[in-house]
């Protein structure tokens, strides 16, 4: 039974395989790309991720464009960093994404400030992404604020998501760290983009032994490459494994792009076939137009 | 220790520009034993402003003490017979704790020669690294014995975020990740399951977010 509103939370809870897709707002004060982005997806995918001020660069918040995706008729999943806001800040931005009409937030420490556009900027990180969903929960279920004060009416019902990363270190803790999120209370979880599928299949059985994909939807990542050169680049990130073979198809195809959309919908057909993994996100960063095309290549969308 | 390294020459000489008798007062305590401001720092630096200024056509005159801690008004007053009308402002090489406790004792302009980093300890010769964010509310016990709120990059209580990769720190190659470290001394321990338990937000109202803290110890207090 869904604990919200949200239309994910349901799709989820009917069994359905989930899509969700990724919008990055601009680095300016105009909606109209974000409108338009919207637009394009929203016959594809069951939601799309609003990233917040994504690798530490200032962009237009996320809630505000959240709410142009919901004007387009698209559910917006919010992206939350703790890097930004501390807990007064990010108590009264849960109370107004949801007075906007916001059902979903996905609850992150961020990337660090020093890869960003304000690299010398403090940062806040008074709670971490963990007490954060922990933070939603409470919010929800026993209508207190962090502090324990009652919320009298009106509390914010979120569907609350996490994310996790089974390519960073130290890779045994990583199931756990899952299982402390779900613990907290993180009831979907998006993963990093997969690439080494080896690595994803031992994470899934580590998750499976643990029953953890019974007590949370998880959505495997995805991102289709543009060019030998992202992947090169890719490899680069903290936190990101991307198999040589992967480089190598890349640099070999006569068309990169198509080359990546390609093996993307590969990936997606695997990762599909994977007991527990409930549906894919896909992170086409700067590439959203692809999105439709991988969408009906990997057969998820018949339209 | 307060860990703390000099400030650029050039930093220091503009901050005394104009000064004809300068006060240069050095500290014996933490400061000494990490190389930034004890007595031989002091005399180079007093050595390096008078030569700069000698070049400049505009002769300096200085004056170097070496307290035994700056951080403590017994010694600070020590320096009363050094503070004559002539001396037109005082350098101090202590920790941020040493310029402001002279500052306090004395009406002159007292500025800074040092930058204060970090309370940390000497890892090798000539390295000091960081240890601890002082936030009041010890969770050493908790986490192996290594440090989360200042060893971890985004301060986090409860595990490795997702740029942790071979041991190393997403923000910096050359830094351990805190919570690699923290992982593999509670595997070491057989503590793993410490790792399970969602940590509650941590009370920064202790750390300096509550503003300047005071440590009492009546026992010793004078009535
Ligand atoms: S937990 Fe606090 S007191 Fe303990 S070492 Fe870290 S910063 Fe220092
Ligand atoms: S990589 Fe490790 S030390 Fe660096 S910010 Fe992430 S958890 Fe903290």
């Amino acid at each position: 039974m869904p604990t919200t509103e949200s239309k994910l939370e349901k799709l989820l809870s009917e069994g359905r395989f989930v899509v969700t897709a990724e919008i990055g707002p601009p680095k300016h004060a105009s909606a109209e790309g974000i409108r338009h982005h919207a637009e394009l997806l929203k016959d594809y995918v069951d939601a799309v991720n609003i990233t917040d001020n994504q690798t530490a660069v200032v962009r237009l918040s996320s809630i505000a464009a959240a709410v142009h995706c919901l004007q387009k008729g698209v559910e917006p999943i919010v992206q939350m960093t703790v890097r930004d806001r501390n807990r007064i800040a990010l108590q009264s931005d849960l109370l107004g994404a949801y007075s906007l009409g916001v059902r979903n937030v996905l609850c992150l420490s961020g990337d660090h400030q020093s890869f960003g556009n304000h690299p010398t900027a403090r940062n806040v990180f008074d709670i971490d992404s963990v007490q954060l969903i922990a933070t939603v929960k409470m919010m929800r279920d026993e209508k207190k604020f962090l502090c324990g004060e009652e919320i009298k009416e009106h509390e914010p019902r979120f569907f609350i998501g996490a994310v996790a990363n089974p390519f960073a270190d130290p890779f045994e803790f990583r199931v756990l760290r899952l299982e402390k999120k779900i613990n907290a209370g993180a009831q979907f979880i998006q993963t990093q983009c997969i690439f080494d599928l080896d690595r994803f299949d031992r994470w899934m059985a580590m998750v499976r032994e643990r029953g953890l994909h019974q007590r949370a939807a998880i959505l495997a990542g995805v991102t289709p490459l543009k060019s030998a050169g992202a992947a090169r680049y890719m490899q680069t990130v903290p936190g990101m494994v991307v198999p040589d073979a992967i480089v190598e198809r890349m640099k070999k195809a006569a068309d990169a792009k198509a080359e990546g959309v390609e093996i993307c919908v590969e990936q997606i057909r695997r990762l599909r076939s994977i007991e527990g993994v409930a549906g894919v996100h896909i992170m086409a960063v700067m590439w959203e137009e692809i999105v439709p095309t991988i969408v009906e290549k990997a057969g998820l969308r018949s339209c | 220790m307060i860990v703390a390294e000099g400030k650029p020459l050039e930093e220091v000489y503009q901050m005394i520009a104009g000064a004809r008798k300068v006060l240069v007062v050095g500290c014996g305590g933490c400061v000494t034993v990490c190389l930034a401001g004890g007595e031989k720092e002091t005399g180079i630096l007093a050595a390096a402003l008078r030569m700069k200024r000698q070049l400049a056509g505009e002769p300096l005159e200085t004056v170097e003490v070496t307290l035994t801690r700056q951080c403590d008004p017994e010694y600070v007053d020590q320096l009363e017979r050094f503070v004559t009308d002539d001396v037109d402002c005082i350098l101090s090489l202590g920790c941020g704790v040493g310029v402001q406790f002279l500052a306090e004792r004395y009406p002159k302009p007292v500025f800074p020669a040092l930058n204060t980093k970090f309370a940390g300890g000497t890892v090798a010769h000539g390295q000091w690294e960081e240890r601890c964010g002082l936030c009041g509310d010890c969770v050493l016990h908790r986490t192996g014995g290594i440090c989360p709120v200042i060893r971890c990059a985004k301060s986090l209580m409860n595990g490795p975020c997702g740029g942790s990769q071979d041991g190393k720190c997403e923000v910096n190659k050359e830094t351990p990740c805190a919570w690699q470290l923290i992982y593999d001394r509670l595997k070491l321990l057989g503590r793993l399951d410490q790792l399970l338990q969602v940590e509650p937000v941590k009370d920064w109202s202790k750390a300096k977010d509550g503003g300047p803290r005071k440590v009492l110890k009546e026992e010793v207090m004078l009535p």
